[in-house]
Formats: C-alpha cells, sequence, structure tokens
C-alpha cells in the first residue's frame, strides 16, 4: 500500500489536513488552485475573539506540513475517478495523481454582495463588504470613504446573505455576527471619532468569549447596535448613504445617513463543490454543502470509500472548529489507509 | 455611483416581450387622468411601428384597483381575469399587453398562482365556464405597453425628431423615472430590469438622450397607495408619501419625472399642486413644477406630435417649460381648445404653482 493521500485545498482545513496526515506518515499531495496556500483565513488581518493575527495561525499551520507534504499551487482539479486502486485525480495542467484515499477541502466562496440589490453593493461607491474592510485593515491602510473622507458615521449590516430566503440562503453562516462584532471595534480603533452602528437580526454569540467580545463593543467602544435587518440602501448627492430599517425594539421605522457601508458577507459553496459533489454523487444540503456519511458518527466521511471532507466545505465553520474538523480526518484517512476501524 | 453595477443587475433581468400581435386592455383610469396617453400608444405602434394591435370593447375592469384596495376577494378577480383571456382567445390572440400597471401585476400573480396551484385555475375554469361559458387559453406572452415601448425605443429614437437634450445648454435633460410598485416589486423577474434598478424608463431615456437621476426616495411609493388615497381620512398619507419623494429628488434639479403607471403620474402631479396650495411649496425652477409625464407622452413628443393632442394641456403642472427646453413647438393659443376647435374651460390660476410664460 503507497499511503498516498491528495487533498485538495489549501485553505487551513486542507493545510491542517495534509500537515496532520503527514505527521501520520502519509504521503500528502496538497492541491491549491490559487497561486498560493492560506484561504480566506490569509486574507484576514486578525482573527477573533481575541484578535490574535491571522498570519500567525496561517504561519503555524504552514510549518506543521513537513517537507514530505507536496504543495501544488495553481492545480485545479478536472475529474476525480474512484477505481479499484483507489482514486485518480485530474488536474487541468499536468499529468493525473493517484492515491488511496482523497479528502475535499475546498471550502466556501464568500456571498456575493451584489445579489442582495437593494444594498447597492457594486452600484454605490460608499458600500464595501468586510472582507475589503479586512484587507484594509491587513494592507495597513486608513479607513476612508470613496473620495478620500475619514467617515464619521459607519453602519455594518449583519447576515448579508445568510438567514435570508430571498437569496436563497435559509442557514446562518456562523461567524459574521462575531466578525462584525471585532470588525466594530476596530473601526473604533483606528477612527475614535467615528460613530459606528450595527444593524442585526440577533446576535448569535456561541462560542467562548464571543459574548464578552460583543459587551466590550458595547461598553469600552460605544458602538451601537441596532435590532433591525437593513430595508434598503440609497446614496445622497454627496455619495453618502441612507440606510432604511426598522428598530424592531422600539417599534419605529428608522432612517440614518452614514459615510460607509459594511456588509458582513456569508458563506456559499463553492461551485467547484457542486461539480465534484455531482462527478462522485456525494450528497449535499438543502444549503448546497456536502453532508457527511452521519453527522454525528461519520462526519468526516462520504458515501465513497476513501474520500473523506474536511472543513467548511460541509457548511460555515470558524477557524477554531475547521482545523478541530481537519485533524479528525487525518486521523480517520489513516485508519482507513491502514484497514482499521475506528468505533467512534 | 457606478453605472457598470447596474448594468450587471440589468443583465440579470431580460424578460421576453412579443414582437407583434398584442391583445391591449385598457386602463380603467388613465383616460380620465392622462386622455391621450393610450391614444398615443396606438399611434405608435400602428402608424410608425406597424404592428397588429388588437381591441375588443368588451373588455371590462380587471378588478385589481377593488382587489388592492381589499373590496374585491382574489377568487373574483381571477374569474374576470379568465374572461379577459377567453376574450383574447377568441379574437384569436395570445399576446397579452395592458395599459395599466396594477393590472399587469393582478395578471403576473394569477398566472404566478395558477402555475404553482394547477387546482385553483381548473376551478376559475369552471367559475367562468358556469358564469358565462367560456373558456380560455393562458396568454403566450405577458407584457405592459411600457415593455413594449421600451421594445422598440431604438426605432423610435431612429424615427424621432427631437431627443431629451436641453438646446440651451446642450447637455442631457435629468431625468426622474418612477415605476409603479406593481411592475415589478412583487414578481422582480416581470419587469425589465427587476425591482431594485427597473429599466424599463431607464432605458427609454437613455436611449432617447436623457440621464437618469438616482435619488434616495427612488423607490419609494407615488403617493397613491390605493388605501392611501381612496380612504378619505388616509390622504394625508398620500399627500406625505409624495412630499417625501419630491423633498429627496429637488436637489438632482429633474426636468422631468417619467412614469409608467396610472396612478402615478396622477399623484405625482396633482399632489405638487395640492402642496402648493398647503405648504407654498413648489419643486421646479422659478415657482414652476416639475413636470410629470407618462411614456407615452414622453415617446409622442420624441417622434414630434402635437403636444396637445397628447393631452399635455390637461396636466397640473405646466409641460411647456420642459417643451421649450427641448424646443418642441407648441400654440399657446391651441391649448384649451377642443379636437373641433371649442374653447374648453381655462383652469384658474394656483396660488403659488405659476402658469409658464412662454418664452
Amino acid at each position: 500500500m503507497n499511503k498516498k493521500v491528495i487533498v485538495v485545498g489549501g485553505g487551513v482545513s486542507g493545510m491542517t489536513a495534509a500537515g496532520a496526515l503527514s505527521e501520520l506518515g502519509m504521503e500528502v499531495v496538497l492541491l491549491e488552485k490559487d497561486d498560493h496556500t492560506g484561504g480566506h483565513a490569509g486574507n484576514w488581518d486578525r482573527l477573533f475573539p481575541s484578535r490574535r493575527p491571522g498570519k500567525e495561525v496561517i504561519d503555524f499551520i504552514e510549518k506543521s506540513m513537513s517537507s514530505t507534504v507536496e504543495i501544488r499551487c495553481g492545480s485545479r482539479v478536472t475529474s476525480i475517478d474512484r477505481n479499484t486502486e483507489g482514486f485518480t485525480v485530474n488536474l487541468h495542467n499536468g499529468d493525473p495523481l493517484t492515491a488511496e484515499s482523497v479528502v475535499i477541502a475546498t471550502g466556501y466562496e464568500l456571498f456575493d454582495a451584489r445579489k442582495k440589490e437593494e444594498y447597492g453593493y457594486g452600484i454605490y461607491d460608499n458600500v464595501i463588504t468586510s472582507a475589503e474592510l479586512e484587507a484594509i485593515f491587513k494592507e495597513g491602510r486608513q479607513l476612508v470613504t470613496h473620495n478620500g473622507k475619514t467617515p464619521q458615521r459607519v453602519g455594518l449590516i449583519h447576515c448579508v446573505g445568510s438567514r435570508d430566503e430571498k437569496v436563497g440562503n435559509l442557514y446562518c453562516s456562523k461567524v459574521c455576527c462575531v466578525t462584525g462584532v471585532k470588525q466594530a471595534i476596530e473601526i473604533r480603533e483606528m477612527l475614535p471619532g467615528c460613530e459606528v452602528f450595527s444593524f442585526y437580526m440577533d446576535l448569535r454569540m456561541y462560542d467562548r468569549n464571543f459574548e464578552e467580545l460583543y459587551y466590550e463593543a458595547q461598553q469600552k467602544w460605544g458602538v451601537n447596535f441596532i435590532r433591525g435587518r437593513l430595508s434598503e440602501c440609497a446614496e445622497n448627492p454627496d455619495h453618502s448613504l441612507i440606510l432604511k430599517t426598522e428598530d424592531t425594539l422600539t417599534g419605529r421605522p428608522l432612517k440614518m445617513t452614514v459615510d460607509l457601508v459594511v456588509l458582513l458577507v456569508g458563506f456559499v459553496p463553492r461551485p467547484e463543490t457542486r461539480i465534484i459533489s455531482d462527478m462522485l454523487k456525494l450528497q449535499t444540503g438543502s444549503d448546497g454543502f456536502l453532508s457527511p456519511v452521519d453527522e454525528h458518527f461519520k462526519d468526516n466521511s462520504t458515501s465513497v470509500p476513501g474520500l473523506f471532507l474536511a472543513g467548511a466545505v460541509k457548511g460555515p465553520a470558524c477557524i477554531v472548529n475547521s482545523i478541530a474538523d481537519a485533524r479528525a480526518t487525518a486521523v480517520q484517512v489513516k485508519a482507513y489507509i491502514n484497514g482499521e476501524m475506528v468505533k467512534w | 455611483m457606478k453605472i457598470e453595477g447596474k448594468r450587471s443587475i440589468w443583465k440579470e433581468y431580460q424578460k421576453e416581450i412579443a414582437d407583434d400581435r398584442y391583445f391591449y386592455v385598457r386602463s380603467c383610469v388613465r383616460q380620465n387622468f392622462f386622455p391621450g396617453s393610450e391614444k398615443t400608444f396606438l399611434r405608435i405602434m400602428k402608424d410608425v411601428l406597424h404592428k397588429d394591435v388588437f381591441e375588443n370593447a368588451s373588455h371590462t375592469t380587471c378588478s385589481g384597483i377593488g382587489y388592492h384596495s381589499d373590496v374585491v376577494p382574489f377568487e373574483t378577480a381571477m374569474t374576470m381575469v379568465a374572461r379577459q383571456f377567453a376574450i383574447m382567445t377568441e379574437a384569436g390572440y395570445e399576446n397579452f399587453t395592458t395599459s395599466c400597471i396594477t393590472s399587469f401585476g393582478l395578471y403576473s400573480e394569477i398566472l404566478e398562482t395558477w402555475h404553482h396551484f394547477p387546482e385553483v385555475e381548473e376551478r376559475v375554469r369552471q367559475h367562468l365556464i358556469n358564469a358565462t361559458g367560456r373558456t380560455f387559453n393562458k396568454p403566450a406572452n405577458l407584457a405592459h405597453a411600457s415593455d413594449v415601448i421600451f421594445k422598440f425605443r431604438k426605432e423610435i429614437a431612429a424615427g424621432g425628431m427631437y431627443r431629451l437634450i436641453n438646446k440651451h445648454t446642450g447637455k442631457p435633460l435629468q431625468v426622474v423615472e418612477h415605476i409603479g410598485c406593481h411592475y415589478s416589486k412583487m414578481f422582480p423577474a416581470k419587469g425589465v430590469g427587476g425591482a431594485e434598478y427597473p429599466y424599463v424608463l431607464a432605458g427609454m431615456i437613455e436611449d432617447w438622450g436623457g440621464d437618469v437621476i438616482d435619488y434616495p426616495e427612488r423607490r419609494h411609493c407615488c403617493g397613491f397607495g390605493f388605501r392611501q388615497y381612496l380612504i378619505q381620512a388616509n390622504r394625508g398619507y398620500s399627500l406625505a408619501c409624495s412630499k417625501k419623494k419630491f423633498d429627496s429628488m429637488a436637489p438632482y434639479k429633474p426636468d422631468f419625472i417619467l412614469t409608467n403607471c396610472p396612478g402615478c403620474p396622477m399623484f405625482l402631479d396633482r399632489w405638487q399642486y395640492a402642496l402648493s396650495e398647503m405648504e407654498g411649496i413648489t419643486y421646479g425652477e422659478n415657482g414652476l413644477g416639475i413636470p410629470v409625464l407618462t411614456y407615452e407622452e414622453l415617446a409622442g413628443m420624441i417622434l414630434g406630435y402635437d403636444p396637445w393632442d397628447l393631452g399635455l394641456q390637461v396636466h397640473q403642472v405646466p409641460v411647456e417649460p420642459l417643451l421649450d427646453k427641448i424646443g418642441i413647438p407648441y400654440d399657446s393659443k391651441r391649448k384649451f381648445l377642443t379636437m373641433d376647435g371649442k374653447m374648453m374651460g381655462q383652469p384658474k390660476a394656483p396660488s403659488h404653482l405659476k402658469f409658464y410664460q412662454h418664452e
């Protein structure tokens, strides 16, 4: 048995799985379609809730991939075939690869905010996404409006593309609430004179230290949280933006002018994942993400023997959970290759 | 604002609009509000575009005005609409074209209901047979008349005598486009350009030479809102809605407002008078109002039709400033003459909203 594993996807989950599999004695090839590994996390400046630099986490995971992991960036998978020998993975640029096992760790895409047409992303100059705001932080740029002025008021809009029947996404993307709280604090840190308003349906502070961060945002940083889903965003002649919502705590409509709007965009499945699932007849949920064989006991396994899942390809997940999930996948893969039965 | 962003959305909402052989149904109220508009549509379709447009005098109200005022049940409305389809079928047509936005919305809603609930369609078919003995085919194509003018906007521009250019400055006219709520807010895919940034009127304005104004209250109701106006006690709300829109668009100095709904031009035009009398406010230049046009009136102006044949003399806000900006000639002395040359009477001058003096 050659103990060779191919990991598809070079984000947090894929890199973690590759590193763990390498530690477990496997020969690992990591395929990444972009020209570098790191995925979305690599674009994030600081991570919630501790605001640890994202680079620190990515560097750690990269170092955990020993030299036995063969990283192939710029490699797009065109097909995956299951045969009696294992798997053949065909690439758009190069010879087919073979392996005993394949891990799908293709993650997610950010919701295309243009689909929430009424929010004006791609139309109004001062509407940006949370990912664009994070890039500003990461590159050390000053947060300014389109015409270069320091914003006096910023509105953060939660649940953009998540929990929204209108765009066809009923699921929660899990990480946007706390990301919004983190970014609200960071805007206040950068621009102490800027008022920050967060428009939310409800804040899902589910994990350790999330609620504390939410309290800090209000008590220390004076972030204003308004319970109301944005109905529309329109532009004033001076390119500031008018937000319309209902403050559901006071039960009154609310109209507010802000200089900049940040849309907290959620997760959506990658189109490539759909292709892979069609190719291998894998099960997907109504949300379009891949489903494991059993959500409790075989949550990294698929109906195809030797094919495993890791991370946000199964649905929205934070970095902490993705790392834990990828490590669990690595153990499952090793057991499969060694012909061992994992009872748990 | 990035126009490319809007163009990207417009591409998502392409609508099939029939090329010819239209079964045309008029609005209940437009011939009173803006009497030249439907006539102008037929004139353009037949004389300029050489299309087959059929009308039938047996056509009745679709009952949409009653439906949206909560006095006509949906079941009744569906049966009345089924009868309109029966008349279309009997005449040998399959492309149904409505003058009224509320009718268009109701027809869209009913066809969508029947699509999802075929048993409802069967029940309505039986109601119609019981009541009239008629059967019907559903339309192959449903379009609002503004969709049809949109489809042929380039042909109208090509055959036109005028463009939406200020002849004094050489610059494009600045135009507010106001879309009837029932056009695409209920079913975005049924409207040209969707619900958030509809393109149906914007496309006409662009191709006829003007610039579209994107102002904050662009999506807001004109003020009609059915029960906002039809229930007398609510009329303050109707006026407040219109005022909100005027206050929002005024800083952009619009040369005129273009509409595609029976109620919208009525309220955006007449309420400018009411607001001027109540508050002393006027929204146009030098105490004038902002002219309000239907898309048929504007198409007729582009084609060089006599403004008084278009019915522009019955507007509350004088349209002459706009005619002068474009350079469309008109005879002021004929403004209040009937078709047979008799004086129809002249309205009393408002307290604040100025009548226009020809330059």
